[in-house]
């Protein structure tokens, strides 16, 4: 069965799997950085509190965060049709994927936020610092260790989403778990697939906390 | 008309335990040049006080007017720009834990706006000044306490304030430590001639460097004046508490008054409250005809009770020490003979 056909498809799996992951990723973050920012600093006790853009960023976080991602998947394939012509595999998939990430994200960087010390912040404040030198040459910069264990921690769960998508035949490595280990019963190359996803998390995983110790200065 | 002067400033926080009045109706005025303290228990409103002076926490009422400029007539812009010329050192010391040392020093200039070669080369001055030229590449992380106060003072001084505020600044630094800082506030105040404002609730923080001190309880100022005037003539009781907490000692270790006198056998005495009732020391004089010198006395509260503490000296020609040591023991003391350098005590700041 390991035909240099299999073979392929599964180098092509890794390869999508990636793809979507990174892509869908960085996507996440262009939008969930600033959204994550935003929830800390608009909040009571943030830099400039302001109660109704904290209820609206609040409630859209908690309203997609709560939708399954297999739901989302369809619920959003009119929008993915929409933005690029086609609903299927794995540049498809990168739509949900970021959007199910945005609120993930945002939370994540919220609360490594709210982790720096807020006397640090006053400190800058007495200086004479305003709230964009604050974001980013205080909060974003002490929380960076917490920041990429965070990223760490979304690139994982993202990874895991993309596997989802192939249940609606998105592509990577778990469209051919489910093709091959669901629908044709062949259980090998669905262990492969799994264990594969498996060496990649853990890569992710190392590499992102040997990045967030080596970066940081507080010990 | 002084440098800072807060009018009738009252503040008020929402809580949702109910309204709390931190400050009622405070007046001051510091003069340029004053190392000027404030003092008072914990949740007296002092760290309040001394963050409206930078408008940190605006004033629910009355005014604060800082350099002839009344703080709540500065658009934010205008307010930021004041900021600067107003150093804060705190506690906690709050620098940045992921700069290093330079960085830290640097960040305040980058907010002035000077290139990154001007804000190094001020930086490191400032670095010389506070003695840590030589720790610019280390993290905060491995100083020191006083390492990181020192640090928070470059910091602090690098806009060129004319003002210094201190919160609590020696708080969680050891006796020594909180000595070398003050040290250096004096000798800041003196070169430069900023004005400090000292925020503290040790009395002896005060006692040595501050010439003028306002005492707060309750959001009230209750009694402000020179330091010397208040130290000897204290008229509110809050103001005898906190006089009566300074054990004396400074936070230096200065020889105390019973190292410099150089006579005969010292023994100290450790009594408990029910041997306080008889006047023993009294008696054993008018029994042995022999005086003795008392060289130091205190009363500590030693795990929930009261112990008095003595160091007596007997005289050099005293004939009968051995006898009055017996008869001390006799009555129930605890009695132990120390060396001179013992005899110091209490060099030690609560």
């Amino acid at each position: 069965m390991w035909t240099e056909q299999v073979r392929e498809m599964i180098l092509n799996g890794i390869l999508e799997t990636l793809y979507m992951t990174v892509v869908s990723t960085v996507c996440g973050y262009i939008f969930g950085l600033p959204m994550g920012v935003l929830l800390c600093v608009s909040d009571k006790d943030g830099l400039k509190p302001n109660a109704v853009l904290y209820k609206i960023l609040d409630i859209i976080a908690n309203i997609v965060r709560s939708i399954p991602f297999l739901i989302l998947l369809i619920l959003l394939i009119p929008f993915t049709r929409f933005i690029l012509g086609k609903s299927y595999g794995s540049t498809a998939t990168i739509v949900p994927l970021t959007v199910a990430a945005i609120p993930f994200i945002a939370r994540m960087v919220e609360s490594s936020l709210k982790e720096v010390d807020s006397g640090v912040i006053e400190a800058a404040t007495a200086m004479g610092a305003g709230n964009m030198r604050i974001i980013f040459k205080v909060l974003l910069v002490e929380a960076r260790t917490s920041l990429i264990t965070g990223a760490t921690i979304a690139i994982g769960t993202i990874l895991g989403y993309s596997a989802m998508a192939g249940a609606v035949g998105g592509g990577g490595l778990g469209d051919i778990a489910v093709r091959y280990g669901y629908y044709r019963y062949q259980t090998d190359i669905m262990i492969v697939t799994v264990i594969l996803l498996i060496v990649i998390v853990q890569i992710f995983q190392s590499v992102g906390m040997l990045i967030a110790n080596k970066l940081d200065r507080r010990r | 008309m002084g440098i800072i002067q807060l009018e009738n400033v009252s503040k008020t926080f929402q809580t949702d335990g109910g309204v709390i009045e931190a400050l009622k109706n405070v007046t001051l005025d510091i003069e340029a040049g004053d190392i000027y303290g404030i003092i008072g228990m914990s949740g007296a409103g002092k760290s309040t006080l001394v963050r409206c002076i930078n408008h940190i926490e605006v004033p629910t009422e009355g005014k604060v007017i800082v350099q002839d400029k009344d703080l709540s007539k500065l658009t934010q812009k205008e307010l930021r720009k004041q900021r600067e010329h107003i150093g804060m050192i705190f506690q906690h010391f709050n620098l940045l834990m992921q700069k290093s040392v330079l960085d830290n020093v640097c960040f305040p200039l980058f907010i002035q706006g000077k290139s990154k070669s001007e804000a190094k080369k001020k930086a490191y001055e400032l670095l010389d000044i506070v003695g840590l030229k030589d720790r610019a590449k280390a993290y905060p992380s491995q100083l020191s306490g006083g390492q990181k106060q020192r640090v928070a003072i470059a910091r602090a001084l690098a806009s060129d304030p004319q003002i210094l505020l201190c919160d609590e600044a020696t708080s969680a630094l050891d006796p020594q430590t909180t000595s070398s800082i003050l040290e250096l506030l004096k000798d800041i105040n003196n070169r430069f001639g900023i004005t400090i404002v000292v925020i503290t609730h040790q009395m002896a923080v005060v006692r040595e460097i501050c010439n003028r001190v306002a005492i707060m309880k309750d959001g009230h100022v209750v009694e402000s004046g020179n330091t010397i005037d208040i130290f000897n003539h204290p008229k509110s009781e809050v103001a005898r508490e906190l006089f009566s907490k300074d054990d004396g000692s400074d936070s230096q270790a200065q020889p105390a008054v019973a190292d410099r006198i150089q006579n005969g056998t010292r023994v100290r005495i450790v009594y408990s409250e029910n041997s306080a009732f008889e006047p023993v020391i009294a008696n054993m004089i008018l029994t042995f005809r022999e005086p003795v010198n008392i060289l130091k006395a205190s009363t500590k509260n030693v795990g929930g009770v009261a112990k008095g503490e003595m160091i007596l000296e007997f005289s050099k020609g005293s004939e009968h020490i051995e006898e009055m040591k017996a008869y001390m023991k006799d009555k129930g003391l605890e009695l132990e003979e120390i060396s001179d350098t013992e005899a110091g005590g209490g060099s030690h700041v609560d």
